[in-house]
């Protein structure tokens, strides 16, 4: 219990909430879009580019990680929309390939780490799963400032986004960018992924984005409402999943934050107020009721 | 045969058994599917092997099987429940790979299993591991479970080609003359989960993601004829893993990252060359579309 009380894991549990946050809102996006598996291939795209960042710099700064993993997802977002706009291959199968064959570029390259005399590899296979405990302070604090402008852009942005995923068109006559707003939702959702994925892992990252907003759906039919609801359960769940990582010893944390997630979406998907199994089957089971006390009606009777 | 006759015999084998079923897989557009089924069959494993106690071929097989099937049928009833198609399959196979994660990190720890063997593969140990079969002699037991999946994929999609082909481009009218398209569906995932597993020794998880879907895409720009692009899949996918197997010889890193690798190269060759749906040949072509306006 002593770990708990320490004031560096406090600081990680800080910016895992903080990325919670910002992944339940930009979740809410990505959802809306239709594009939450796009989160899957960006973060696998993204190995590649840590461990090239790693190998030309031979330092294992956050930072320098970050700008790797960021331009090779986006050069992987950058392939599934030429293969998407130029052959008939669909999205979904573009976005398989990309996300398969980005990871197993990564995989190729990452036993070269291990063989130049500063590596360690056992600091990037933290990559692959997230170890929120192998963050040192000045990780932490990027981390936590690149979340919060993240959440600050949607929050600020609010208006806009909401034109932009609902009525394109109407956005267009009001002079908004959709080019612009294009290119800043696939910005945050790149720096947003390769800020997770020290904590969360490559593999895991698109969870987070992922499960809020669809738990979240259960709740409300409100935007406004999912977005606030979707931040809060990642926010938790990232808490949370720290919290249980951090009882044992070497246990990753990503794991222990989609588990949260997924404990909070098969809630959701039993008690959620508006879409819930519970309140559809007493909902079913009143209009059974209502029916059966009016009766059959007398036309059929009739035969009229 | 010698060690490295061994390796390319089951590596092709992945190939040939990948390439056939991501043929219907892309042309379903499940291609994600895939992605999915591969993750969560880590948890089958894991189960499994908590209930036995037992590594072997065969509990492994059932085993991720069932958590294969399991995916798809949680995938489809969440999305009948008005999750959208993706995040349905986004929420259910991360959760269960997690659950898979934290059950080896927690219970299995450190024992025969670990999650780096099952997403990356160990295709070097395979010919260490073998059993003897009458008429074959003695064969690594990842090359025998690959070539019994190989014959129940083509005897299933052999037996059934009319009905898999119309099914996967007209499944309305398949529904309409009768033909049990759900069924077919859920057999179709069936294959893909024992193709996924049998691979799974051998490429692992990840990569038999690469192995599904790149080498069907690459043939699906070569041809419009179903039964060319399926043995093109097959040979492009055995010529990406066995130079992805010299490749990573070469380079002395991971086999299985590097045949995933190849097969990328495959498929961006193909991007640039394909006679119809190239690059290239869409540069130098004038296209029908500036035709169009043009006559007008």
């Amino acid at each position: 219990m002593s770990i708990l009380l320490s004031s560096n894991f406090q600081w990680v549990l800080v910016s895992t909430l903080l990325l919670g946050v910002a992944s339940g809102l930009l979740g809410c996006l990505a959802y809306w879009k239709k594009q939450s598996l796009m989160s899957d291939a960006l973060s696998h795209a993204a190995l590649p580019g840590v461990v090239i960042a790693f190998l030309l710099f031979q330092v294992k700064d956050l930072f320098i990680l970050v700008i790797g993993a960021s331009i090779s997802a986006l050069v992987g977002a950058f392939f599934i929309m030429m293969i998407k706009s130029t052959t008939r291959i669909t999205e979904d199968t573009a976005m398989g390939m990309v996300l398969a064959v980005f990871f197993g570029g990564g995989i190729v390259l990452l036993p070269f780490v291990n063989r130049t005399g500063s590596g360690n590899q056992a600091g990037l296979d933290g990559f692959i799963f997230g170890q929120a405990a192998s963050m040192v302070k000045s990780d932490v604090t990027l981390m936590s400032f690149l979340a919060a402008a993240i959440i600050l852009i949607v929050i600020i942005g609010f208006k806009e986004w909401k034109l932009y995923l609902f009525d394109p068109d109407f956005a267009k006559g009001l002079n908004l960018s959709l080019k612009t707003m294009n290119i800043v939702y696939l910005l945050i959702l790149v720096v947003t992924i390769v800020i997770g994925i020290q904590a969360v892992g490559v593999i895991l990252m698109s969870a987070l984005l992922i499960i809020p907003p669809v738990s979240a759906r259960y709740w409300t039919h409100s935007f406004k409402t999912m977005m606030c609801l979707s931040g809060c359960l990642g926010g938790i769940a990232g808490a949370i999943g720290t919290t249980i990582s951090a009882l044992g010893s070497g246990w990753p944390t990503g794991p222990f934050i989609v588990l949260t997630s997924g404990t909070m979406f098969f809630l959701s998907l039993l008690f959620g107020l508006k879409k819930g199994l519970l309140i559809e089957y007493l909902l079913l089971r009143n209009k059974k009721r209502e029916v059966n006390q009016i009766g059959p009606p007398s036309v059929v009777k009739e035969g009229r | 045969m010698s060690y490295t006759m061994w390796i390319l015999v089951t590596a092709s084998l992945v190939g040939i058994t990948c390439g056939i079923i991501g043929v219907f897989l892309i042309l379903r557009k499940m291609a994600m599917m895939a992605d999915a089924i591969s993750h969560t069959v880590l948890l089958g494993i894991v189960v499994a092997y908590l209930l036995t106690h037992n590594l072997s071929g065969i509990h492994m097989l059932i085993g991720a099987a069932i958590a294969g099937v399991f995916t798809t049928y949680l995938v489809q009833w969440f999305h009948s429940r008005g999750v959208a198609g993706d995040a349905s399959i986004g929420v259910v196979f991360t959760t269960l790979f997690a659950l898979g994660v934290v059950l080896i990190a927690t219970k299995v720890g450190n024992a025969h299993l670990d999650v780096q063997h099952a997403l990356m593969g160990e295709i070097a140990f395979i010919p260490w591991n073998t059993v003897e079969v009458p008429l074959l002699g003695e064969i690594p037991l990842a090359t025998l479970m690959l070539m019994v999946v190989l014959v129940v994929v083509v005897i299933v999609i052999g037996a059934f080609y009319k009905e898999w082909k119309l099914t996967t481009f007209d499944p309305l009218l398949a529904a309409s003359i009768g033909i049990p398209v759900l069924a077919m569906h859920y057999l179709f995932m069936t294959l893909v989960s024992l193709t996924t597993v049998a691979a799974f020794d051998t490429v692992g998880a990840i990569m038999v993601v690469a192995m599904l879907i790149t080498p069907a895409a690459s043939a699906n720009l070569w041809t419009d004829k179903l039964l060319v692009m399926l043995l093109l899949s097959a040979f492009f996918g055995v010529l990406s893993a066995i130079t992805g197997y010299y490749f990573a010889l070469w380079l002395d890193t991971s086999i299985s990252g590097s045949m995933a690798f190849a097969t990328g190269i495959t498929f961006f060759i193909s991007y640039l060359f394909s006679p119809r749906h190239g690059l290239l040949s869409s540069w130098i072509r004038p296209s029908s579309g500036k035709k169009f306006h043009l006559d007008n």
